[in-house]
């Protein structure tokens, strides 16, 4: 059989396959291209000065520091979590591994919404610590630190997610050799371990930072929207479009699409450095399998 | 039972340790408060709760959205992922980067855009309105916000099964005289099925539960447009913490039940994958019996 005729067989009509292409990026021009113009669009219609007077109001600028400090403050708290559970899960066999990874995931089949109402049960007024908190003088909801809490709360799998699987790949035969080599515990994390997940890393926090400064319902649900107080760049989005202050809205709102954007480039790089380093490690494996 | 194992690498009491604690205090905890709430009302009581008139029908809205948006997920997903592995087409790596746009932009964001673009006097509403088509706060806006937030996880879950493909097993069907139509009915569909109901799920599972995007579109009318977060945040705006819970831990417990779904799923995926197990089905089949 002729080459020729088997690549026809195995291929789509060139009919079949314009008309996939047309439907596949259509769909992705209608739902994700245009919008994502229409951000930018929106929030420069009056004119690049009326935009970057609304970027310049206080409560605006307060809203962008707010979503930085929460980010800042819920990403140390991830990282430590996300090592220490992938080392635990990726390096050593215990009973019960199985249901601890689907706990991890858990946050994510949680509503952000229930995400919020737990803190509120708990540290809300009418809740199980609020008499002790009010009686302490201490805030939680309506306050940053609850909204850094539901924070921590939908952030909770990102970094795990990423190394467990990666550092199951690795194995544990590197560790073992600096150990063996007499590296203390430290010495072989810092010297072997992390320079071995660090893209992994990288990449979790990426998408935990995305997700932190993003996130919308378990944010709204404890801040009380106290503006130029509790009001992150997300939720002053929202004020902002229901005042009907539309180039506000918009303009705050190309912020959070310029870092998405900034996101997924910063994402893209990390992929392809993640998966060059793959192909690195499997090209100097080759020649001892074979 | 085997001796204790000696092991080599430290520090497995401390990274277990602290995970377990970390994980009891900010995530099963708080689980457990609201579950703890809730007992407070008493099963009855959260049923009658639950299938009150405006629940039950912000209950239906939620999930009856979700699903469609889902479904077209699943159809365009598989589009996009099959054109994205196999077509080789200008631009593609941007393409590519860009479905991931969901997961990086804030649903806020997503959501004030999409009622723009989709209002009576937006680049989008402008044409589809004349038609007797209204989409911004109506129901169908909020499948369309729903399709954006979950668009990427069928075509993110099906790359890979594509990709993994060998276009030898296409090659083998072909040069057997099967046409094109059949190949992909009979070998792959099968083949990637697994993944685009794992896709499918996980989109609809993240979508029952969205709140950012949906509220700006929606229009929010009790019993027409109404989701069961928003819900569960007016409860909580008038002070009816009960019936908030009472919603949330349904909600919760139908979660749990879509994430154990998910997880099925995945191991059969992996299963499948381990065992070729299509081709015993397929000697069954050519030898009469049924598997």
């Amino acid at each position: 059989m002729s080459a020729n005729k088997l690549t026809r067989a195995t291929q789509e009509p060139v009919w079949v396959r314009y008309g996939l292409m047309t439907i596949g990026l259509g769909f992705l021009f209608f739902f994700l291209g245009l919008p994502l113009v229409a951000v930018f669009v929106e929030a420069l219609a009056q004119g690049l000065p009326l935009y970057l007077e609304a970027l310049a109001e206080p409560e605006t600028r307060s809203a962008i520091w707010l979503t930085i400090v929460i980010a800042l403050a819920v990403l140390p708290f991830n990282i430590l979590f996300g090592v220490a559970a992938a080392w635990a899960i990726a390096k050593f066999d215990f009973k019960g591994k199985s249901l601890l990874i689907t706990l991890i995931d858990l946050p994510f089949a949680v509503s952000p919404v229930v995400a919020g109402l737990i803190f509120i049960l708990l540290f809300g007024s009418q809740g199980t610590f609020g008499p002790w908190l009010a009686a302490h003088d201490v805030k939680i909801i309506f306050a940053v630190p609850g909204m850094i809490l539901a924070t921590l709360f939908i952030t909770f799998p990102f970094i795990a997610r990423e190394l467990i699987p990666l550092m199951q790949a690795q194995g544990k035969d590197e560790e073992e050799a600096a150990v063996s080599l007499g590296a203390s515990g430290w010495q072989m994390f810092w010297r072997v371990t992390l320079p071995n997940i660090k893209w992994g890393l990288l990449y979790g926090v990426i998408l935990a930072n995305a997700r932190a400064m993003g996130e919308f319902g378990a944010v709204s649900v404890v801040s009380g929207h106290i503006r130029g107080e509790t009001n992150t760049l997300p939720l002053h989005v929202e004020i902002l479009y229901n005042e009907y202050n539309a180039i506000g809205a918009f303009a705050a709102a190309s912020i959070l699409a310029l870092l998405a954007l900034v996101t997924l480039v910063a994402k893209t790089i990390v992929e392809w450095r993640m998966k060059k380093e793959t192909e690195m490690l499997n090209t100097v494996l080759a020649p001892e399998k074979t | 039972m085997a001796a204790k194992p000696h092991r080599l690498l430290p520090g497995f009491g401390l990274a277990l340790g602290y995970t377990l604690v970390y994980l009891s205090l900010l995530i099963l905890l708080p689980l457990g408060g609201l579950v703890l709430k809730s007992a407070e009302l008493g099963f009855g009581q959260i049923l009658d709760i639950a299938l009150g008139e405006r629940s039950l029908a912000a209950f239906r809205v939620t999930f009856g959205a979700s699903f469609l948006a889902a479904a077209i997920n699943a159809f365009f997903g598989l589009i996009v992922a099959w054109v994205l592995v196999r077509y080789p087409f200008p631009g593609k790596r941007f393409v590519d980067a860009l479905v991931d746009l969901p997961f990086a932009l804030p649903t806020a964001v997503a959501g004030i855009t999409l009622a723009t673009l989709y209002a009576g006097n937006g680049w989008l509403g402008r044409h589809i309105e004349p038609l007797g088509i209204k989409v911004a706060y109506t129901p169908l806006g909020i499948v369309v916000a729903l399709t954006f937030i979950t668009l990427p996880f069928v075509v993110r879950t099906l790359q890979p099964v594509i990709e993994d493909i060998e276009t030898e097993v296409e090659e083998a069907a072909a040069s057997l005289g099967a046409s094109r139509w059949q190949t992909f009915v009979k070998v792959i569909f099968p083949a990637i099925f697994p993944a685009l109901l794992t896709g499918f799920a996980l989109a609809f599972a993240r979508a029952v539960g969205e709140y950012g995007s949906v509220i700006f579109i929606a229009g929010n009318l009790p019993l027409i447009s109404e989701i069961t977060p928003l819900l569960i945040i007016s409860k909580l705006e008038q002070y009816d913490v009960l019936g908030a819970t009472a919603l949330a831990v349904v909600m919760l417990g139908l979660s749990f039940v879509l994430l154990l779904a998910v997880n099925l799923l995945q191991w059969w995926t992996a299963n499948r994958h381990n065992n070729a197990e299509p081709l015993e089905v397929a000697a069954g089949k050519a030898s009469g019996v049924s598997t």
